[in-house]
Parts: C-alpha cells; sequence; structure tokens
C-alpha cells in the first residue's frame, strides 16, 4: 500500500526530568524526499533522531512510519536504518560481512545474502571490496560501507547522524554531492541530522531548522536562507549581519528601525513591539566608490573598509560605517572595479529595505 | 657519546632487577629441575642420567589418570568460570556507571584480602557435615540426616570457580569496555536480536579478554594446591598433590622433578591450542590482561 508520507512526527516530547529536550515537534517527510534537521548542538536533534531509530523513546506523541506507529515496536524491528556519527562499522567482521549482517539477521540464506552485498558494494562503487578489513578502508569508503549496509535492507527510510563530521573539509564536500546522488539513485527516503548548515543547504529537499526542542521553521532550502522566519533561522542559515535597534515606525509590512547611534534605515517586517533587531545577508550590500551609484536604494552609507577577508569567491569586506558599532560585512565581487580595493579605502554601502529583515527581539 | 653511554647505563640499571628475578628465580630453578627430572636413581645416593622418571608416569596409570583428571578439571574450571564471569562483567562494563561501578569491582577484589587457605577452610565451613548447609537443610526439612558436601569433584569446582573469577571478569570488562556503544546499537538498528549482537558483536570484540582471563584462570587452576586437597581431600586427585608427594613425603625428588615438567608441558600445550583454536596471538591477549 503506498502511503503519501513516509515519516510522521505528530506533538513527539521527550523530557530528561524536567528538561524538554524535544518540545512537541511535529513534522512529515514524503516518500524519496531529503529531509534534515539543522540545529547547533544540544538543540534535541540527536534526541529526535534516536526516538526514530528506536533507542529513545517519546515522552509524549506519536512515530509512524507509513501510516504504522512505532510506540511499543524495538529498533531492531522498525523499517528505519541510521547511519550513525562515527559510522559505527563493526570491526571485527570484513566489509562483505559488515553489508551481510543486516540480511543474516533476517534470516536470508548465507549465500544469497553475500550476493547481494556483493552488489550493493558494487552500486556504491566499492567492487571487490567484500573481502577487506574495515580498518584497511579510507574514510570515504567507510562512509560508504556504512550506507551501504543500510541500503542493503531496502528500508523504509535512512536515518544519518553527522556522518560528514570526521571527514576532512575537501572529501566532506566531496561526500556531500556524492550523498545527494546516491539518495537521488536509490530514491530512498533521507533524514539527515547536522549542525553544518552548508550541508542542509546543499544536499537537502527540505529543512526543518531545530532550537531549544523546537522547530524554528520547516522550508526549501532558499525558503530559509530568504526568508527566514525567526532570528534565530536568519542568524543561524547563512551569513548575516545582525543589529539592534528600535522600531520608530511600521506599515504595511516597512519598519523604519532606529540604531541606537541615532541612524534610522528602512526594512521589512512585522514588528509588534519596539525593541527588534535586523538581518541583512552580506550578498545583498552593495558596493560602489562613489555616492550617487547607490541613490536608488532607501539605505546609504558611508564608510572605510577596515579589513579584507580574502577567501577566492567568497571574499568580504569588513567596513567600518558611520553610525554602526559593529563593521559591516559585505561579499566582495572578485570582477569589477572594487576587486582590487585595499584596507583604509573609503567606500558607500546601500541595500534595498527587501533586503534587510526585521525581527521582534 | 656520553649520554649516549650514560642512557645506556640507565637501561641496565632498570632492566637488571628484572633480569635478576628471572634468571634465579625462574630460569635456573627450572633448568635444575630439568636436569633433576632426567636422573635415575641406581643405588643409594648414586644416580645416573635416564628418561626413567617419565616412563614411570606412563606406566603407572595413577600419575597419568590424575594428570588427565587435573588438565580436563581445569578446562570444565575454566569454562565454567567465563560462563559465569561473563554477565557480571559485561553489567560492570557496559550498565553500572561511576561509583557503582569502582564498588562492584571492589566487591569483587574483597575476598582476596584473605589469604586463599582462610577462603578455602571458609568453603569447608559451609559445606561439611557439620556445616552451615548441611544444617539449614536438616533445619528446613530437606534432609533427614547430616549431608556430606566436601570431598567431591564439586566441592572442588566449587572452591576453584570462586578462586578464579576476578581473575576472569578484570579482563573480561577490560575488553568489553572498550565496545563503542554505538556499534552495539547499529547491531540492533540492522535488525539483530539480542543473541544475535552477542553473538556476532560483544563476543568477538571480547575475544581478547576471554582469551586472556582463561589463560589465567587455567594457570592458576592446574597450579592450585590448597583447594582441591582441602575441598576434595582424598578424593582431590590433583597433580599437584602428586609432585607434593614425590618431594615431600617420598623424597624421590628427580620423580617429583619429571612431573613438574610435565606440569609445565601440560598447561603450555593447553595455552597453546586454546590460542589456535581461537586464532588469538598472544601478543594482543596479554595487551587485554
Amino acid at each position: 500500500m503506498a502511503h503519501s508520507t513516509d515519516l510522521d512526527i505528530v506533538n513527539v516530547t521527550k523530557r530528561f526530568g524536567s528538561h524538554a529536550a524535544v518540545d512537541d515537534v511535529t513534522f512529515s517527510v514524503a516518500p524519496g524526499e531529503f529531509f534534515s534537521i539543522l540545529g547547533p548542538s544540544g538543540c534535541g536533534k540527536t534526541t529526535l533522531m534516536r526516538m526514530i531509530a528506536g533507542f529513545e523513546h517519546p515522552t509524549s506523541g506519536d512515530i509512524r512510519i507509513r501510516g504504522r506507529s512505532m510506540i511499543g515496536v524495538p529498533a531492531n524491528k522498525r523499517p528505519v536504518n541510521m547511519v550513525f556519527q562515527s559510522l559505527a562499522l563493526f570491526p571485527m567482521m570484513s566489509v562483505g560481512e559488515n553489508v551481510a549482517y543486516g540480511l543474516a539477521c533476517r534470516g536470508v540464506p548465507r549465500e544469497d545474502a553475500e550476493e547481494r552485498a556483493e552488489r550493493m558494494l558494487e552500486r556504491v562503487g566499492l567492487k571487490g571490496f567484500g573481502g577487506r578489513r574495515v580498518t584497511a578502508l579510507s574514510g570515504g569508503q567507510r562512509q560508504r560501507v556504512a550506507i551501504a549496509r543500510c541500503l542493503v535492507l531496502e528500508p523504509t527510510l535512512v536515518l544519518l547522524d553527522e556522518p560528514l563530521g570526521a571527514l576532512d573539509l575537501k572529501l566532506r564536500e566531496h561526500m556531500k554531492i556524492e550523498l545527494k546522488q546516491l539518495q537521488g539513485t536509490f530514491n530512498t527516503t533521507f533524514v539527515y541530522i547536522t549542525h553544518d548548515q552548508s550541508e542542509a543547504l546543499v544536499m537537502s529537499d527540505r529543512i526543518a531548522v531545530m532550537n531549544q526542542g523546537k522547530f524554528e521553521q520547516v522550508g526549501s532550502p532558499r525558503e530559509l536562507y530568504h526568508n527566514p522566519a525567526t532570528p534565530f533561522v536568519a542568524s543561524f542559515v547563512g551569513e548575516t549581519n545582525r543589529w539592534p535597534g528600535e522600531v520608530v515606525s511600521s506599515s504595511n509590512g516597512t519598519v523604519a528601525l532606529q540604531l541606537p547611534s541615532g541612524m534610522v534605515t528602512q526594512g521589512t517586517g512585522s514588528v509588534p513591539q519596539k525593541s527588534a533587531v535586523a538581518f541583512v545577508r552580506p550578498e545583498a550590500i552593495a558596493l560602489a566608490t562613489s555616492q550617487p551609484a547607490l541613490r536608488d536604494l532607501p539605505n546609504r552609507f558611508e564608510g572605510r573598509v577596515s579589513a579584507v577577508l580574502f577567501d577566492g569567491a567568497n571574499s568580504s569586506l569588513l567596513i567600518e560605517t558611520l553610525g554602526f558599532e559593529q563593521p559591516v560585512r559585505a561579499v566582495l565581487p572578485q570582477a569589477g572595479p572594487l576587486a582590487g580595493i585595499e584596507v583604509g579605502a573609503p567606500i558607500h554601502v546601500g541595500w534595498t529595505a527587501d533586503a534587510m529583515k526585521v525581527f521582534a527581539a | 657519546m656520553m649520554t649516549k653511554q650514560a642512557s645506556r647505563l640507565t637501561f641496565f640499571l632498570l632492566v637488571a632487577p628484572a633480569i635478576l628475578w628471572l634468571g634465579l628465580l625462574i630460569v635456573l630453578p627450572h633448568v635444575e629441575i630439568l636436569v633433576l627430572s632426567f636422573s635415575e636413581r641406581v643405588a643409594p645416593r648414586v644416580y645416573a642420567f635416564g628418561f626413567g622418571n617419565y616412563l614411570e608416569f606412563f606406566t603407572e596409570p595413577l600419575y597419568w589418570r590424575t594428570f588427565a583428571r587435573t588438565a580436563f578439571m581445569s578446562i570444565l574450571v575454566t569454562a565454567l568460570t567465563l560462563v559465569l564471569a561473563f554477565p557480571i562483567a559485561l553489567y560492570i562494563a557496559r550498565v553500572a556507571q561511576g561509583r557503582v561501578k569502582a564498588m562492584l569491582l571492589l566487591l569483587c577484589l574483597l575476598p582476596f584480602w584473605v589469604s586463599e587457605l582462610v577462603r578455602t577452610l571458609g568453603w569447608m565451613m559451609l559445606l561439611r557435615e557439620t556445616g552451615v548447609i548441611s544444617y539449614i537443610l536438616r533445619a528446613v526439612g530437606l534432609a533427614d540426616q547430616p549431608v556430606e558436601l566436601l570431598y567431591n569433584d564439586g566441592a572442588v569446582i566449587l572452591g576453584l570457580v570462586y578462586g578464579g573469577l576476578l581473575f576472569m571478569i578484570v579482563p573480561l570488562a577490560n575488553a568489553l569496555e572498550s565496545l563503542e556503544q554505538s556499534v552495539v546499537e547499529a547491531g540492533f538498528d540492522l535488525g539483530g536480536s539480542r543473541w544475535t549482537v552477542l553473538r556476532r558483536i560483544v563476543i568477538p570484540h571480547a575475544m581478547p579478554g576471554i582469551v586472556a582471563g582463561s589463560i589465567i584462570v587455567f594457570m592458576l587452576t592446574v597450579g592450585n594446591f590448597a583447594t582441591p586437597v582441602l575441598l576434595g581431600g582424598k578424593n582431590g586427585l590433583w597433580f599437584t598433590e602428586q609432585i607434593y608427594a614425590q618431594f615431600i613425603t617420598r623424597f624421590n625428588w628427580p620423580q617429583g622433578a619429571a612431573f613438574g615438567m610435565l606440569l609445565l608441558l601440560l598447561s603450555s600445550a593447553i595455552v597453546w591450542l586454546g590460542l589456535r583454536l581461537t586464532g588469538q596471538s598472544l601478543g594482543t591477549t596479554l595487551k587485554q590482561a
């Protein structure tokens, strides 16, 4: 029977003593979706994942997989498999035995299990690795064994608990793409948890941003990035400038925000109270050497470059700006007249009211 | 040059006690015993080289039967100790936390504050005809006359298992402690039952500890003297008793020396066999112990 969702989390709460690690969380994951739960460490995402896997039990609420409640179903009877943060490969077994383990547990005859394991290893690009020791593999290969070990069981849902955390940067970038491709070819539903916003943004179809046991916002990577619903999401997902201030007037979604220096800026948002906080993405800040170039922008300021943070395509400038307590961060395009700008150079900055999101503080 | 010489001197001074200890107390006596075991008494106070003492062992059924019985019982004791110690070690290593863990290990250690002799005498008080257990059995009406629980194989095995338990628990707990929790969880997550996880993940991981504990317990058991003598009495028939009898009662040192060498060969052979069967190397095993 085809069910319209693979996973439904319904009002799940998990308390440790008086502390709610997961606080009344509800969401659904569609079949074949790559769903990420993004949050800082200690936000409850690991607890949530362990409840889905069956290692923790919710204090209240329901966990359903393809419509079937998992309450009271032990971890080894759930159609869910997990890729652990440490990968947790079985060091006492060969690569092939690792992959065949789950099949053997199901009572698949040995030869059949070995053959299916071998085929799965081939699909993840580890053909002929079956006889090797797990300890003789590289980080990326171990990663693929951990995933193959789950996928060979054809689970409804694969849970991934920050599996890229232990890899070095270069390999991590590579594995991001590889994971996404694997998920696409197998068309299996992935639930991925991470504290790394770039992993979540690159791979996911949808992301839930979690903070202090609650979901702040669920949406596509673009939605989260361009239309954050809460100040937490705005500051956690992607780089941003953050300024506190006071609302002086607001109408029709536009807000005039007064910074502590007295400077007034124009932003968007609906803020019912006086104290507020504003966010502007560094790439939304326009730079110019002269004032007239920015004359269409409602927010225009004058500053001086205080630091050039060169990082190839991600290069940015810190600009000491009149009226702002902290330097304004702006993306520095590596082509055009400003590419060679030096520290100390005078510069004009500006941004649209749309680019500045204002939230109640 | 100076520092190199000095460091060599330091190294020599540091290993000297160990070499002296090994050489004077272990190698030298064994060489002596080996030489002694090949000397036959041809006339009073006259000795000649020969294999007579070893031939005596094979021709006198009491000797080799006691020998085989000691080997068999020691393996049995080792196996029983392992079966009893495994759940205890599993609990100490994986369930107990912090102070409870330390307390439990201390509890295992506690009986060793008392000498082996006194502990064995304690078992005698429990098991003898006029002892505690016999009295309780009569008091609750399960027996109508005093029950003698001493002087049988059961009593010997009980005493030996009790004495070996700690030496099995410590290496086992060490081995089990190093097993990552997530590996066990992965075992369940992929559909393994408790039994599968135990058989395919926990036991293989603990193998070096199992082998280390088994070797220690086996060695202690084979070479034990007081426990089989006191709890087994005349029926104890432990090979160490034969060695004692030759050296002390019969004053036949060459014969006792030959028995001593045979016992050394026996325990080495069984340990070697055990390592071969479990596919463990002595190196990894020693690390665990």
